[in-house]
């Protein structure tokens, strides 16, 4: 069963994390790669993305004969996806867990950010039993 | 590079367990056989475009492979110098000059079957490992069919290798007194794989192998190994019948159309004759076991030339023989549907209520699916309404999804069905 790991967080969580120290990104950046690569070792790694800051997020909508409309003007409250990853795990257990990991991933003086990671299951094309 | 002709490839991966069985004879090294054996094929879709298919194909894979081996014990000695001599000794002692290819014609894809779907393997590991020891399909082939890294499939077959090697199973067949239980494992793993490819995609993905045509591959290939094998044979037949209604099960926008709805002319008649062959000579064995009897379901079915002629009296005997074979929930839910097929709704939902209970069911996409139809059959739309909803709220398949809330914005709808 394939699950979506999803990292959010606002504005001035990512303004946040630009001023901890280069030791310190450092640090949770080596945790997310030694993450993925054990992730990729168990078999379970499907795909990751990270996304750009959401400085540069956009909305768009749909204007007169279709052109794109864009918004960028948000709230400071609103929450962005920040990025994603993508297991293929044996139960939900499993997921959470990898998520946990993740919430875990360590911040200024190694104290374990705790960012909430939402936990979503995949749809798959696969349709009934045989009979 | 020329590929090679289907006719070639097939050869290929026909010969592929029989290559591998014979080179883990000779150098008992189940996983770094299994690895050698890859290159030779892979050497022979290079090579053979160019070259023709050597007069004895197998021999050249055997002694490709060999030469692999003989490589990788070199190299292996570069790191462990002192087991090195020991090694090429007991391999030279064990191997033939690889000219002289008189290997015995014994077929070791059976051994290598219940070897790759071991039970110390999680069904994962045992799928993957099936499709490239027994289904000679490289490990990008099968990380394309699971939509997984080719990195990720590569661990996870390296990591079935670890557990066969640790769990100790000997390159032999199983025990006669394990041999049915084994052999049952064998069969859900074929199951499996063709689950895993029963998808409803209307051939958008031509990269990505047929998991559904490669199970029944697997399941011919068992079937001629233990021809007299009831189950066996029920097994080949499920597959060949339900994969004969694949064009007819979706519709131009991909979506699910329902048995009761399909177009009957574009079932696949040639693999209907085939499977009702095989059942009805499986089913004269005597006692019939699980698979012959989803077999015969599927048959029932498939012998109806319209939905409104299908004998569903004997399909609900048959189901209710399924259920004392074994307490499954889904057959239950089935039976339930056959049951409202003969008798009408009520009697249905009168066997749902007992199943609600079932804590195997709860939250269950399928529960509510099967009350919903029996509703709508009943006439109550609201009440159908709100089951396809709930239903559609627990399933994880898209196709399945898009079906559910398709037919409750049908109910709601004012204009009659057409």
């Amino acid at each position: 069963m394939r699950y979506m790991l999803l990292m959010t967080g606002t504005c001035a969580g990512v303004d946040h994390y630009r001023a901890w120290s280069e030791k310190d990104i450092q640090a949770h950046f080596a945790y997310l790669q030694k993450l993925n690569r054990e992730l990729t070792g168990s078999g379970e790694f499907v795909a990751t993305a990270p996304l750009a800051p959401p400085q540069q997020a956009l909305t768009v909508r749909a204007g007169k004969d279709g052109a794109p409309v864009t918004d960028g003007v948000f709230p400071e409250s609103k929450e962005f996806l920040l990025g994603y990853w993508i297991v293929d795990v044996d139960c939900p257990e499993r997921a959470c867990a990898i998520a946990a990991r993740l919430s875990a991933g360590p911040g200024p003086g190694g104290v374990p950010t705790n960012m909430p990671i939402e936990v979503r299951q995949v749809m798959t094309a696969r349709t009934a039993d045989l009979t | 590079m020329t590929p090679l002709d289907p006719a070639a490839g097939h050869l290929l991966r026909d010969l592929a367990p029989q290559v591998l069985g014979a080179v883990i004879r000779r150098y008992r090294d189940f996983s770094a056989a299994e690895d050698a054996v890859q290159e030779a094929l892979f050497a022979a879709a290079l090579q053979w475009p160019q070259q023709g298919i050597p007069e004895n194909p197998r021999a050249w894979l055997i002694q490709v492979a060999s030469r692999r081996m003989t490589d990788h014990i070199r190299a292996e000695s570069a790191r462990r110098r002192r087991e090195t001599e020991v090694a090429l000794d007991a391999a030279a002692q064990l191997a033939p000059p690889p000219d002289a290819a008189a290997d015995p014609a014994e077929d070791d894809t059976l051994v290598l079957l219940f070897m790759c779907c071991h039970p110390a393997l999680t069904p994962a590991s045992a799928i993957a490992l099936t499709l490239r020891a027994v289904g000679g399909l490289t490990t990008a082939e099968i990380a394309r069919a699971f939509l997984v890294p080719e990195a990720t499939m590569a661990q996870r077959i390296s990591r079935a290798k670890a557990a066969i090697k640790s769990s100790g199973v000997p390159f032999s067949l199983p025990a006669a007194g394990e041999r049915a239980q084994r052999l049952a494992a064998v069969l859900h793993v074929l199951y499996l794989v063709f689950n895993e490819g029963y998808v409803a995609t209307a051939g958008t993905q031509v990269l990505r192998p047929d998991l559904s045509t490669e199970a029944i591959r697997l399941a011919r290939a068992l079937h001629r190994l233990l021809p007299q094998d009831a189950e066996v044979a029920g097994l080949l037949t499920l597959l060949l019948l339900t994969d004969s209604r694949r064009a007819a099960r979706t519709g131009p926008g991909e979506e699910l159309i329902p048995l009761d709805r399909q177009d009957r002319a574009l079932w696949d008649r040639a693999a209907i004759s085939e499977g009702i062959a095989l059942l009805t000579a499986a089913l004269s064995r005597g006692a019939a076991g699980p698979y012959q009897i989803q077999a015969a379901i599927a048959a029932v079915h498939a012998e109806a030339a319209r939905a409104e002629e299908t004998d569903w009296p004997q399909i609900l005997a048959l189901y209710e023989l399924l259920l004392r074979m074994s307490d499954n929930p889904m057959v239950a839910l089935n039976r339930a549907i056959a049951a409202a097929m003969v008798h009408g709704p009520a009697a249905g939902l009168a066997l749902l209520d007992a199943l609600d209970r079932d804590p195997r069911l709860a939250g269950h996409h399928r529960l509510p699916a099967v009350r919903a139809h029996l509703l709508e059959m009943l006439g109550d739309r609201v009440a159908a309404i709100r089951h396809y909803e709930s239903a559609a709220d627990l399933t994880l398949s898209l196709p399945e999804r898009n079906y559910l809330i398709t037919r409750a914005a049908r109910l709601r709808s004012p204009t009659p069905n057409p």
